[in-house]
């Protein structure tokens, strides 16, 4: 299988301090991949490489190789919004737009120019099936999003990063502001998306890679400290420093 | 026990006497400002009727009605905010959501700041001196409605752009990720939520604007002139510089009396209703963004 994402080399400093030293990494695709490490690690610093939402910060310089689907994406002609539809991203609070349910889901096909009402409700039902929560708002679509609970907003934002069809889907810690509930579901739906979609997620919650992640990159300080597929990782590091923090001796 | 009950006594007696004296000052404020608009409507209540809004003044102003002042105002109020809202909200985007934190976007604030320092008084020289004389409007409604704008456009430029900073940066960041543009990001996400704030700022200017004698003082206002404009070339009467007229220098200052209060009246009424229309509006749209 091809690398759906490659990583070579990669720094990135915010100012003078450097977030990112050297990191070398690659995701197959239709694959979960979990970011860990402790806070400040840098690991949601290098998710937000991959669409490119760092560059919304000032002063951030970034060197290395970073390709999506085989294109370099730092290139002066990349088309930033054409990068940011195939790659989706869910982000750690959920944030609908204080619209209706139906249009938040729509909002992403709207703004990339599809207006035709029966595409857009097809696309909506669809998304919202596959976020696992077309049944509990199918009445609803016309109800302002800001009446679901937090749990289901989260699920929606999923739908609405999934309606534009992306081939990658970021998650930066999507769950740790629900509850143990909520956050089944989404593991749930994690496990279900990956048959269709690359999923990188960065997570706090060890258990949780362990659950829904197939490969897991250790973060530390900045460096990327080791990487392998989960199960051994989690049961076998190779690395004393990766041993010493899933074993919660610190982080 | 190591915490004495004296202590605590004595702790709940300064959060009761902190409490009062809080409560005290605000009833001033409040106390103050019934005091005002009830001596105002005291004064002023006998004279206002039908004809009063409706009629041209009479007998040296010290009959008749205010009509064409209430209309000048209206005019000056319309023409002032065509200039001041787009101008300023433009501006409002620009500094909170373009520019990035640097030298020049504290320039344009520092800058912004010191325009809003500036005194009336200094506004209406200055708009004599560009608008009247040098561009060659002469004393007319164009020339007040911009002095007025430019005297406006920092409380406008600041809401906006208090407004916009109230809208939480999760907001854009999800809508930027969605493969929005900025300028859609701004004008379906951003613009919508801020929306009642903005509407917020640009009223408050509104009654600023009705209200202020200085900059139309020397650019549009006339001491007497009982007839309509017909161009934005023409002069026109206003309230706030009626009230002044008749209050200091008309035909007959103590025949007019009833009439300043009136005057007042129908002034601070015109302010109370655009506040009041604000609120509304605010609550209306707040409500929109939500549901839509």
């Amino acid at each position: 299988m091809k690398n759906i994402i490659t990583t070579d080399k990669v720094n990135l400093f915010y100012g003078e301090s450097q977030a990112l030293k050297d990191i070398t990494l690659d995701f197959l695709p239709n694959t979960v991949t979990a970011l860990i490490g402790p806070s400040g690690c840098g690991k949601s610093t290098y998710l937000r490489l991959f669409n490119r939402m760092n560059d919304l910060i000032d002063n951030v310089k970034i060197t290395g190789n970073i390709t999506v689907e085989g294109e370099n994406i730092y290139q002066k002609d990349t088309n930033i919004v054409e990068l940011r539809r195939k790659v989706g991203m869910v982000f750690q609070k959920p944030n609908p737009f204080p619209k209706s349910i139906f249009e938040n889901v729509a909002y992403g096909l709207r703004v990339n120019g599809v207006n035709e009402m029966s595409v857009l409700k097809e696309k909506v039902e669809f998304s919202l099936k596959q976020a696992a929560l077309w049944d509990e708002v199918k009445d609803k679509l016309k109800k302002s999003a800001f009446e679901l609970s937090g749990g289901q907003q989260q699920r929606l934002c999923i739908a609405r990063a999934l309606a534009i069809e992306p081939s990658i889907v970021l998650m930066d810690e999507p769950a740790s502001a629900l509850d143990p509930i909520s956050t089944a579901k989404i593991e749930e739906l994690i496990y279900e998306l990956k048959s269709k979609y690359t999923i990188v997620i960065v997570t706090h919650n060890l258990q949780q890679a362990g659950r829904v992640s197939d490969y897991t990159a250790f973060f530390y300080l900045g460096e990327l400290i080791e990487k392998g597929i989960t199960k051994e990782l989690f049961i076998n590091p190779k690395n004393i420093k990766t041993q010493n923090y899933i074993t919660g001796r610190f982080g | 026990m190591i915490i004495s009950k004296k202590v605590i006594q004595n702790k709940n007696l300064k959060e009761k006497i902190a409490f009062n004296i809080f409560r005290i000052f605000s009833a001033i404020v409040v106390l103050s400002l019934i005091a005002i608009l009830s001596f105002i409507t005291y004064n002023g209540i006998s004279v206002i009727n039908w004809n009063f809004l409706t009629q041209m003044p009479e007998d040296g102003m010290t009959k008749g009605g205010i009509y064409p002042a209430i209309i000048g105002t209206l005019y000056l109020v319309a023409g002032s905010m065509i200039f001041a809202i787009p101008i300023g909200v433009f501006s409002g985007i620009y500094i909170n959501e373009y520019t990035k934190d640097s030298w020049y976007k504290r320039f344009i604030k520092l800058m912004t700041n010191n325009l809003a320092g500036i005194p009336s008084i200094v506004f209406g020289l200055f708009g004599m001196s560009l608008f009247v004389n040098t561009l060659g409007f002469g004393d007319s409604i164009i020339a007040g409605s911009l002095t007025l704008g430019l005297m406006v456009l920092p409380v406008v430029i600041r809401t906006t752009e208090e407004a916009l900073k109230a809208v939480d940066n999760s907001f854009r960041l999800a809508s930027l990720a969605l493969g929005a543009t900025k300028l859609q990001t701004i004008r379906k996400v951003v613009l919508p939520m801020a929306f009642p704030n903005i509407i917020t700022g640009i009223i408050l200017s509104i009654g600023r604007v009705s209200g202020e004698t200085a900059p139309i003082l020397f650019t549009v206002a006339a001491y007497f002139l009982p007839k309509l404009p017909s161009s934005i070339f023409d002069q026109v009467m206003a309230l706030p510089y009626h009230l002044y007229v008749i209050s200091t220098s008309g035909t007959n200052v103590e025949a007019s009396r009833p009439i300043a209060y009136g005057t007042a009246l129908v002034l601070i009424g015109f302010v109370l209703i655009v506040n009041l229309l604000a609120n509304a509006l605010r609550r209306y749209f707040g409500k929109k963004v939500k549901m839509n």
